[in-house]
């Protein structure tokens, strides 16, 4: 696969809750290998649209395309054959508090895989290993750092080795050094799985470091006001918003 | 003792107000009320200018930027111009930082009173949708169990076997201990009644009919609404919370096989037996008063208590105490289910789990009663 070919087509998508409308006419394509950054201000429904993406909820209208295929008009069971192929990174890691590391990991293995015991053993062992917390496979999310929890979450999410990585906030909570090895980590591993990845942030830093694709919402008019490449719109972008978002108010246009 | 904060007015010029503050101006020491002000910049005083004057003011705090917001907020009303730079530069400074960003429009929230009528009429709404929210749950289950029943549901062995410690188990001394009391409590307050007969014998079939019929099934069920009920609710809602119940359906796992069905097939298997020791320990209870008060022989009560209780009335507690565990454990899991992204709406869930149990458990009992009236057991 080369890497302009689009994997996820977002067309004319809004998203409402009830009858209040959180984000209208969305329309942007995500590529193959990119690094797609979902930004935008507080409370303008970042989280929303990726919600809407890995499909916990359905938009009011429009489409979301994945791989060529309409990812809320096919019947159940295809959907979720779709999101098998999705590894989800969220806010708060949310493992699963009642089982230990290795048997989160291990629950998406058992559901979607032949493995035997062993061989799920030793894939849990490698991807802790990714993430850099060997050796814990025993402890409990309880028993460990906000950030070591954020880590283990990514590990699940990598369990299957997905093609689409969403990540909610990766950066969030963590202190800066944390907060550049995720980053790294993400670019690793879009380089060596050749995975999508989208993500929801407000980090400055990181959106610039990594990302190459991007979509701005904005929380006023309610739909998007630019999209692209993060430091080409630092660079050329002429709407005061986003310029006051990039440069953190300090280029007022 | 700290000076009292004073405000003095005076006009240096026409049309000029002049405030002199003094004294400390803090909230604890009795700020002047601002209507004081405020008579005297009515639009007839023809005032059009006012500036401050604070040297004599030894300290403030947020009191006296509360009282100058009043001030200021009146004098645009008025069209009257503001010197502010009679006041202490950090004052100065926290007023332009609190007017430097405009109310957004619509952000407060209003509070309208509804009319009756249409409390009526939403609520009747609320009630439809949330029974239709019970139906779906409810038929979710079922669908649940069919899978289960065809070896395709998934859940962790492990989370069974701890569910059922916990709630099998673990709840056997208190629904010991309150079986045992609500037997002697009935064997007492029947003891006053039937000793003026002289019938104190028949102790042992009302405590025994009472409890093996029903007491011993709905203590069991309450108890355990109180205690299973809420601690899944509040399990579940947590799990909510924290974004586990999406991780769990993104990762293709069904909340309900995952987390409900475990819950309702360890309470519907665990309610009978907690139910045979209810009984056990209300006859017991009976048994105490009837031999400690009454003088009846251990034989005797024994005797009575087996010639009266048939064994349709054990299975009718029995059959009562399968349906209890079904609708605690539903309810608990259904609030868990609904339970809204806070730490406030756990507490509820956990609140309205215990509710909906007792409340489904007396109704279930009536209607099971009055069921097996007409068909005559």
């Amino acid at each position: 696969m080369t890497d302009s070919e689009p994997h996820i087509i977002v067309r004319d998508l809004t998203m409402a809750y009830g009858s209040f409308v959180v984000q209208r006419d969305l329309t942007f394509t995500i590529n193959h290998g990119d690094i797609f950054i979902i930004m935008g201000g507080s409370g303008c429904g970042k989280s929303t649209l990726m919600r809407h993406m890995i499909g916990l909820q359905k938009p009011a209208a429009g489409q979301v395309i994945i791989d060529g295929f309409n990812f809320w008009n096919v019947d159940i069971q295809e959907r979720e054959t779709m999101m098998r192929n999705f590894g989800i990174l969220y806010q708060s890691g949310a493992l699963w508090s009642s089982m230990t590391l290795a048997e989160n990991i291990a629950l998406p293995l058992e559901e979607y895989t032949d493995l035997s015991t062993n061989d799920i053993k030793e894939v849990i062992s490698l991807k802790l290993a990714l993430v850099g917390l060997s050796g814990f496979e025993e402890y409990y999310p309880s028993e460990i750092s906000g950030g070591m929890q954020k880590r283990a979450g990514l590990a699940r999410a990598m369990a299957l080795d997905p093609e689409i990585l969403f990540f909610d906030e990766p950066s969030a909570g963590l202190d800066p050094i944390s907060a550049k090895l995720l980053d790294d980590l993400i670019l690793e591993l879009r380089d060596s799985l050749g995975a999508t990845v989208v993500i929801v942030t407000h980090e400055l830093a990181s959106i610039f470091a990594i990302g190459n694709n991007s979509v701005f919402l904005d929380p006023e008019t309610k739909t998007m006001i630019a999209g692209g490449d993060p430091n080409k719109l630092l660079a050329e972008s002429k709407n005061p918003k986003v310029q006051n978002f990039l440069t953190r108010g300090k280029n007022k246009l | 003792m700290t000076a009292q904060c004073e405000i003095k007015f005076s006009k240096p010029e026409a049309k000029k107000l002049l405030l002199q503050l003094s004294g400390d101006w803090k909230l604890e020491n009795n700020i002047p009320d601002v209507t004081a002000v405020e008579k005297e910049l009515q639009p007839d005083s023809g005032i059009q200018c006012i500036s401050f004057c604070t040297s004599e003011v030894t300290g403030w705090d947020s009191g006296i930027l509360t009282f100058l917001i009043k001030i200021l907020d009146c004098c645009s009303k008025n069209n009257i111009r503001t010197e502010i730079d009679g006041l202490p530069q950090g004052v100065q400074r926290l007023l332009s930082l609190a007017s430097a960003v405009a109310e957004r429009e619509g952000a407060r929230k209003e509070f309208v009173h509804e009319p009756f009528l249409v409390q009526i009429g939403s609520g009747t709404i609320n009630f439809v949708r949330s029974t239709i929210e019970f139906l779906n749950f409810l038929g979710e289950v079922s669908v649940a169990f069919m899978r289960m029943l065809r070896g395709k549901a998934r859940f962790r062995r492990l989370d069974f076997l701890l569910i059922i410690q916990d709630c099998g188990i673990n709840a056997l001394p208190i629904v010991s201990l309150i079986c045992l009391l609500v037997g002697l409590i009935l064997a007492f307050i029947a003891a006053i009644q039937l000793k003026m007969f002289g019938a104190q014998i028949y102790i042992a079939s009302l405590v025994g009919i009472g409890m093996v019929r029903v007491l011993g099934a709905v203590m069991a069920g309450i108890i355990m609404a109180g205690r299973t009920s809420a601690s899944f609710a509040a399990q579940i809602g947590t799990m909510e919370v924290n974004e586990e119940i999406d991780a769990l359906k993104t990762t293709g796992i069904s909340p309900i096989e995952f987390l409900v069905l475990p819950r309702v097939l360890a309470l519907v298997l665990m309610m009978p037996l907690l139910c045979v020791f209810a009984d056990l320990m209300g006859v017991l209870g009976g048994l105490i008063v009837g031999v400690g008060m009454l003088g009846i022989s251990i034989t005797e009560y024994y005797n009575m208590t087996v010639a009266s209780v048939g064994i349709d009335y054990f299975l009718i507690g029995i059959f009562q105490s399968c349906v209890f565990g079904i609708l605690v454990a539903l309810s608990g899991c259904l609030r868990g289910m609904q339970c809204k992204r806070s730490a406030s709406a756990v507490g509820d869930a956990a609140t309205s789990a215990v509710v909906t149990g007792i409340t489904s458990i007396v109704i279930a009992t009536a209607i099971i009663t009055i069921l097996f009236n007409i068909i005559g057991i």
